[in-house]
C-alpha cells in the first residue's frame, strides 16, 4: 500500500464502520457491531502509529496534498486536502488510540443498553470527524471536521434520547458551539478576503503581507488585521474548547454516557480549539494582542473552572469542571506562544482525563447508574483495579513529580512566569492559584469515592464488585501513559525540535526555547527537582487540605460551607451564568421571537398591511355599492342633495 | 439525440401526459398513477441527457429552439438553457418523480391532482428555459393556475383564504411585470430576452423597471415584507404542493432576478442594491426568529425557507457592494454561485422536510408540534433521516445546506463586514429553530398514544427519503460538479453586469 493509502484509510475505515453499524444493526447484532466498529478504529490506530513511526523516526517528509477537489468557484478553490506533519502525527494517534480504549470499554459499559449498536456507530462517526479535523490542510476542511464532531457530540449528549436533561443538554451544546462557531466562520471570511485562499501554507506564507493592514469595523476606528482575524478564529476555539464565556454546555454534556465524555469531552473533541491554534501558530504569533486576550481567557477558565469543581457532588461533573480547569491550562500555553507545551498538555491530559472519566464510568457501573459521592465511598476494598488507576490519573493531574501531568503543568506554570505581554500578571497567579484548586477537588474526589466510611445503601454495597475485563483492561492500557508519556516524550518534543515542522514561534515570543537549560540534565534532574518547587508544595497543600478534610474532620466541610455560604453559593450556581444566558439569551431569543411573529408578521404585515388594504377596499366598494342600490327615491333623493348643494355654493360663495 | 428538440419534449411530456389521464383517468383509474409516473421518469431521463449534453465551458445558450409564435409581435416560442438554467430543470425532474411517488395514496380525485402537477412540471420547466421575455411571463402566470387548485382542491380547512392570497399577491407582482416587458419592447422592439440585455436604457428608466421586476420577483422568492402569503400557502396545501412550491417554485424568483433584473438593468441594480441586501437580512435574521416562534411544523419550515431564500438575494446582489469596497470583482461570482447552490439546495432540504412533514401528517393527522413527542421511540429510522434533514437546514458542513450559506458568507464579507456578521446569525438562528423542532417532536418519551401506534416508514417513504438523503449529502460533500455547470455562465454575468448601460 502506498502511504497516500494507508493515509487515507485511516480516516476512512472509522466512517465505513459507522456506515455498517450503523445502517445494518439489525444484520449484525450486537456482537457485530462492536467487533465491525472496534477492528475499523484498532487498523485506524495501527496505520497511525505507522504513519507517526515514519514522522518522527524515519524522518518522514511533510505531506501535503489535496484528495479531492471539493468545489472552484470565481477562482477560489475548495479542496479536501491532508497535511501530514509531526503535529497531525501526533494527533492521529492520540486521537486513535484513547478512541480504541473507549471502544473497548464501551462493550461493558453499555453492556445492557438497547441503544448499543447506534451508540458504536455515532463513536466510529466521530473518530472519522475527529480526524479530518487534525488531518485537514485547509481551513475548510478544518470547519467541517469542526462541525462534524459537534454534530456527534450533539447526538452522543442525547443518546439517551428519552431522559429531558439529555435533550436539553444537547441542543444546549450544539447552539453554544454555534455563538462560536459563528466567529469562527467570519473569521475563515476574512481569510479568504486578505489571503485568497484556504490552504494552510498558502495563507501562513501571506502572513507578511497582511500584517500591519487595518480594518475598520466600527466607524472609523481601526483595528489590526491580523488581531481581528485570530481573535474571530479563537472565538471558534472558546466554544469548542469550552472556554469563559463559551463554557456552560460542557458541564451540561455529561449527561450523555460516560465512555464520550472521555472521549469526546476530554480527550479529544474539547481539544480541538487547542488544536486549531497551534496548527495556525504561524498566524496567532502576528498578533500579540490576540494572544493576549487568549492569556487572559485561559487563565479565568484555568482558575474559576477548577474552583467550581470543589462543590460539585456528582462525580462525573468534578471531572468535568477538572477538564474546563485544564482546558483553560492549555489555553494559557497557548495565549503566553508555548504552543508545543499546550499541545503536550493535551496529549498527556487526553490519557489522564479519559482514564479518569472511564474510573468514574467503572464506580458509575458499579453502583448501578448511582454518581452522587455523597452516597459513595470505602469502594477501594470492592474496586482495587479502579481505585489504583484513578489514583494514578488523579497524581498526573495534580502534576506529582515524573507523572505525566507533571511535565505538562509545570512547563505550562514556567512557561506563563518567562513571558511578557499584557495579562501574564494575572495568568501567573491563576496557574500558581489553580494548582492548589486541582489537587483539592481531585483528591477530594478520591476520598469521597474510594476512601472513608461506606455511605451507600446495603443493596448497592453488596452488588458493589469490580468491574469487567472490558473495562479494567483500557483503564490500564491508559494509566501507562498517565504515568510515564511525560517523562519519555518531554525533551524530544518540546526540545529536541520535532514539532518545528508545524508550530512556528517568533523568536522573541519563544519562551519554551528559554526553558531548555532545565532539560540539561535530562527529565529525570527535573522531576527530581521538581519535590522542591513552590508548585509542589502548592499541590501538597492542596491535597493536605483534602486529606485533613474529607478523609479526618468531615464535619469541617460543612463548617466551612456554613461560614463561606455565600462563596459557596456562588460556586454552587456557578457564578450564575446559566441563569443569565437561559434568562437574557434563550428566554429574551423566544420572546423576541413571539414579538416578532405576533407583533410584526401578524398585526402589521398581515393585519393591517395585507388584510388591511382588502379591508380597505372592501370598506370603498361597500360605500360605493350603496351608490348604486337601484332604488329609484335613493337616485332622486341624490339629486336633489347635489342640486342643493351646487345653488348653495353658487349663493354661498359668490 | 442532441437534435432532438429535448427542452420542448421536457415542456410538453408532463403536458400531454396530463391531457391524457384527464381523458382516460375518471374511467380507468388504475392508469393514472402508473402514467404519471411514466411521464416523470420519461422526463427526469430526458434531463439527464440535457446535463450529459451540456457544454459547461461556454455561457451560450444551448439546446436553443426557435419558432416565430406571434409574428405581429415579434414574439417566439424561444427555448435554450444556460449553466443557470439547467440545474434548475434538473432539480424541477427529480422533484416532479418524488412528488408523484410522494402522491402515490391519494384518495381524493387522483386523476386530477396527478394532472395538476405534471401540467405545474412542464410550466416549471417553460419558465427556467424561455428566452423570449412574453413566453417567460406566459409560463410565469399560467404556473398559477395549477398551484392555485392543488392547494385549493386538496387543501386544509383554511384553503380558500390561502389560495386567494396566495394568487393576489404573486399576480399583483407579475402585473408590474407586465407593465415593464412591454415598455421594454416598445423601447427596444424585441421580446428577445438576449436582445434586452443588450439594450441601453436611461437610469430613470432602469430603476423604475427594476422596482417593477422587483415586486414581481420579490413576491415569488418571497422577500421580505411580502412573504406572509407563504406561510398560509404551505400550512394549507397537501405535502406534494408544499414541496413543489418550497423547492422549485421559489426559485423561479431568484431565477427571474438572475435572468431579468440583474443583466437587463445593472446600473439600476447597481443604484438599488442597499435596498435588496437590506431586505434580505432582514429576511435572514428577523425571519429567523420569527420560524423560532411556531408551533406549526410547516409553518416553521415555511419560515424556514424565507430566511434561507434570503442568502440567495443576498448572494446575488453582492458584487457591486465587492466592486465599490474592494476595487475589483473578485468574489462577485462566488455570491452568485452561492446564491445558486442554495437554491439547488434548498430545493433538496424544504422537499424533504415537508416530505417528512407529510410523513407524520399521513399518519397523526397534524401538524402541530405539541402534538408530538418522543417520536425517535416509535420511527427510528424516519427520525435519522428527519435529523439529516434538520440538520442541513441548519447548513451543516458535509450536507448542502453548508454550501451556498457558506459561499454568500463569504463573499458577504467581502462587501461589508456587517453583511457576513448579519448572514452569519444564521449559523445560530437556523440551528435553534431546526433543533429545537427536532427535540420537541423527535426526543423524549412518547408523548401521546397516536406516537406510540406510528408505524416507521414504508417502502415508498424510504425510496424518498433515500433520494433526498442522497442528494443533501452528495451535494455537500462534492459540489463541485453543481458550480462547474454553472459557472461559465456566472463569469459571464458577472462581466456583463460590471458593465454599464447608461449611454
Amino acid at each position: 500500500m502506498s502511504i497516500e493509502t494507508i493515509i487515507l484509510l485511516i480516516p476512512l475505515l472509522p466512517l465505513a464502520g459507522c456506515l455498517v453499524a450503523g445502517l445494518f444493526r439489525h444484520q449484525i447484532g450486537r456482537a457485530g457491531a462492536h467487533w465491525v466498529t472496534i477492528v475499523a478504529v484498532a487498523l485506524s490506530f495501527v496505520f497511525s502509529a505507522y504513519i507517526a513511526w515514519e514522522v518522527f523516526f524515519n524522518d518522514l517528509p511533510v505531506l501535503n496534498y489535496s484528495v479531492y477537489t471539493w468545489a472552484i468557484a470565481d477562482g477560489l478553490r475548495f479542496e479536501i486536502g491532508f497535511l501530514i506533519d509531526s503535529l497531525t502525527a501526533l494527533m492521529m494517534v492520540v486521537v486513535t488510540f484513547v478512541s480504541l480504549m473507549v471502544h473497548i470499554y464501551t462493550i461493558g459499559y453499555m453492556a445492557d443498553d438497547d441503544g448499543y449498536q447506534r451508540f458504536f456507530a455515532y463513536i466510529n462517526l466521530f473518530t472519522f470527524a475527529m480526524l479530518m479535523l487534525v488531518m485537514a490542510n485547509n481551513f475548510l476542511q478544518l470547519f467541517f471536521g469542526w462541525e462534524a464532531v459537534g454534530v456527534v457530540s450533539y447526538l452522543l449528549i442525547g443518546f439517551w434520547f428519552k431522559k429531558d436533561s439529555a435533550v436539553r443538554a444537547n441542543l444546549k451544546a450544539f447552539l453554544v458551539n454555534r455563538v462560536g462557531d459563528f466567529g469562527f466562520l467570519l473569521g475563515i471570511a476574512a481569510v479568504v478576503m486578505y489571503f485568497g485562499s484556504l490552504d494552510y501554507y498558502e495563507v501562513f506564507g501571506r502572513v507578511e503581507q497582511v500584517e500591519g493592514q487595518t480594518i475598520s469595523i466600527f466607524g472609523a476606528t481601526e483595528w489590526q488585521l491580523m488581531t481581528f482575524i485570530c481573535i474571530c478564529l479563537f472565538i471558534g476555539a472558546m466554544g469548542k474548547s469550552a472556554q469563559v464565556p463559551l463554557h456552560v454546555w460542557l458541564p451540561d454534556s455529561m449527561e450523555g454516557p460516560t465512555p464520550i465524555s472521555a472521549l469526546i469531552h476530554a480527550a479529544t473533541m474539547v481539544t480541538a480549539g487547542i488544536f486549531m491554534v497551534a496548527r495556525l501558530s504561524p498566524m496567532f504569533e502576528a498578533s500579540v494582542t490576540a494572544l493576549s486576550f487568549i492569556l487572559v481567557i485561559g487563565a479565568i477558565t484555568a482558575l474559576f473552572m477548577g474552583l467550581i469543581g470543589i462543590v460539585q457532588n456528582d462525580i462525573k461533573r468534578v471531572v468535568a469542571y477538572s477538564t474546563l480547569s485544564q482546558l483553560g491550562y492549555m489555553t494559557v500555553a497557548l495565549g503566553v506562544s508555548a504552543y508545543s507545551v499546550a499541545i503536550f498538555h493535551l496529549m498527556t491530559h487526553a490519557f489522564f482525563k479519559a482514564l479518569l472519566f472511564l474510573a468514574a464510568g467503572s464506580v458509575i457501573i458499579a453502583l448501578h447508574h448511582k454518581q452522587d459521592m455523597r452516597e459513595m465511598g470505602g469502594l477501594a476494598k470492592y474496586m482495587p483495579i479502579t481505585t489504583a488507576t484513578a489514583w494514578l490519573g488523579s497524581l498526573a493531574l495534580i502534576g506529582f513529580p515524573f507523572f505525566s501531568g507533571f511535565y505538562s503543568k509545570d512547563l505550562i506554570i514556567e512557561a506563563v512566569k518567562l513571558a511578557e505581554r499584557p495579562g501574564v500578571g494575572f495568568a501567573t497567579f491563576a496557574v500558581y492559584a489553580g494548582v492548589v484548586v486541582t489537587a483539592l477537588y481531585s483528591f477530594r474526589m478520591l476520598y469521597l469515592a474510594f476512601h472513608g466510611p461506606t455511605r451507600m445503601d446495603e443493596k448497592t454495597r453488596s452488588h458493589a464488585h469490580e468491574s469487567p475485563l472490558v473495562v479494567t483492561i483500557p483503564l490500564i492500557l491508559l494509566a501507562i501513559p498517565s504515568v510515564v508519556i511525560g517523562y519519555f516524550t518531554v525533551v524530544p518534543l518540546l526540545f529536541g525540535g520535532v514539532l518545528a515542522d508545524a508550530i512556528i514561534v517568533r523568536e522573541a515570543n519563544d519562551v519554551v526555547a528559554r526553558l531548555a537549560y532545565k532539560f540539561d540534565n535530562g527529565p529525570f534532574a527535573f522531576g527530581l527537582h521538581g519535590f522542591v518547587t513552590p508548585v509542589f508544595w502548592l499541590a501538597m497543600l492542596g491535597v493536605g487540605l483534602a486529606t485533613w478534610i474529607y478523609l479526618f474532620q468531615p464535619h469541617v466541610a460543612d463548617l466551612v460551607k456554613a461560614r463561606l455560604l455565600l462563596v459557596w453559593k456562588v460556586l454552587d450556581r456557578k457564578y450564575g451564568f446559566d441563569e443569565l444566558y437561559q434568562n437574557v439569551f434563550a428566554g429574551g431569543g423566544l420572546k423576541l421571537a413571539s414579538g416578532l411573529s405576533r407583533g410584526g408578521d401578524a398585526t402589521v404585515i398581515d393585519g393591517w398591511i395585507v388584510n388591511g388594504s382588502a379591508r380597505l377596499i372592501a370598506l370603498w366598494s361597500g360605500l360605493l355599492r350603496n351608490l348604486q342600490s337601484g332604488l329609484l327615491f335613493h337616485y332622486a333623493f341624490a339629486m336633489i342633495i347635489g342640486l342643493v348643494a351646487i345653488v348653495a355654493s353658487f349663493v354661498l360663495l359668490r | 439525440m442532441l437534435e432532438w428538440p429535448l427542452l420542448s419534449l421536457l415542456i410538453w411530456i408532463p403536458i400531454a401526459a396530463a391531457v391524457a389521464i384527464l381523458a382516460i383517468g375518471n374511467r380507468i383509474e388504475s392508469l393514472v398513477r402508473p402514467l404519471a409516473l411514466i411521464a416523470t421518469v420519461v422526463s427526469l431521463v430526458l434531463s439527464i441527457f440535457l446535463y450529459v449534453g451540456f457544454d459547461n465551458t461556454t455561457a451560450a445558450m444551448q439546446f436553443v429552439e426557435r419558432m416565430v409564435w406571434i409574428e405581429a409581435f415579434d414574439i417566439h416560442y424561444h427555448l435554450g438553457i444556460d449553466g443557470l438554467s439547467l440545474p434548475l430543470i434538473l432539480l424541477t425532474t427529480l422533484i416532479g418523480v418524488l412528488v408523484v411517488v410522494g402522491g402515490w395514496t391519494i384518495v381524493d380525485r387522483p386523476a386530477y391532482y396527478m394532472a395538476a402537477f405534471l401540467i405545474l412540471q412542464g410550466l416549471m420547466v417553460g419558465v427556467f428555459s424561455a428566452l423570449d421575455a412574453l413566453l417567460f411571463y406566459v409560463f410565469f402566470e399560467a404556473m398559477l393556475v395549477p398551484m392555485f387548485l392543488i392547494i385549493g382542491i386538496w387543501g386544509g380547512p383554511n384553503r380558500i383564504y390561502a389560495t386567494i392570497k396566495f394568487f393576489l399577491f404573486t399576480f399583483f407582482g407579475s402585473v408590474f411585470m407586465l407593465v415593464g416587458l412591454i415598455w421594454l419592447y416598445l423601447h427596444g422592439g424585441s421580446f428577445a430576452i438576449a436582445d434586452l440585455h443588450q439594450l441601453p436604457i436611461g437610469l430613470t428608466a432602469q430603476i423604475w423597471l427594476f422596482l417593477a421586476f422587483l415586486i414581481a420577483f420579490a413576491v415569488k422568492v418571497p422577500m421580505w415584507p411580502v412573504h406572509t402569503w407563504l406561510p398560509d400557502a404551505h400550512v394549507e396545501a397537501p405535502t406534494g404542493g408544499s414541496v413543489v412550491l418550497a423547492a422549485v417554485m421559489l426559485k423561479i424568483g431568484g431565477y427571474g432576478l438572475v435572468r431579468f433584473s440583474l443583466p437587463i438593468l445593472p446600473d439600476a441594480a447597481a443604484a438599488l442594491d442597499w435596498l435588496v441586501i437590506g431586505l434580505s437580512l432582514v429576511a435572514i435574521v428577523y425571519i429567523g426568529f420569527v420560524a423560532l416562534a411556531q408551533r406549526d411544523m410547516k409553518k416553521l419550515i415555511a419560515y424556514s425557507s424565507i430566511s434561507h431564500m434570503g442568502f440567495v438575494t443576498l448572494g446575488l446582489f453582492l458584487a457591486f457592494a465587492i466592486a465599490r469596497n474592494t476595487g475589483e470583482v473578485s468574489g462577485a461570482g462566488l455570491g452568485i454561485s452561492g446564491a445558486m447552490v442554495q437554491m439547488i439546495s434548498h430545493g433538496f432540504i424544504s422537499g424533504a422536510m415537508f416530505l417528512a412533514v407529510g410523513v407524520l401528517y399521513d399518519r397523526v393527522h397534524s401538524r402541530q408540534i405539541g402534538d408530538y413527542g418522543g417520536v425517535a421511540n416509535t420511527m427510528p429510522w424516519f427520525a435519522m433521516f428527519a435529523v439529516l434533514f434538520f440538520m442541513a437546514n441548519s447548513g451543516l458542513p458535509g450536507t448542502s445546506g453548508f454550501v451556498g450559506e457558506f459561499m454568500v458568507i463569504i463573499a458577504a464579507f467581502k462587501a461589508n463586514f456587517w453583511f457576513a456578521f448579519l448572514a452569519g446569525t444564521t449559523l445560530i438562528l437556523g440551528a435553534a429553530y431546526s433543533l429545537w423542532l427536532v427535540k420537541r417532536v423527535f426526543y423524549g418519551n412518547v408523548a401521546n398514544d397516536a406516537v406510540a401506534a406510528l408505524s416507521d416508514l414504508t417502502r415508498r417513504e424510504w425510496f424518498l427519503m433515500v433520494v433526498l438523503a442522497a442528494f443533501v449529502l452528495g451535494v455537500g460533500i462534492w459540489p463541485f460538479p453543481l458550480i462547474e455547470m454553472m459557472e461559465a455562465s456566472v463569469q459571464n454575468l458577472v462581466e456583463h453586469i460590471m458593465q454599464s448601460k447608461l449611454s
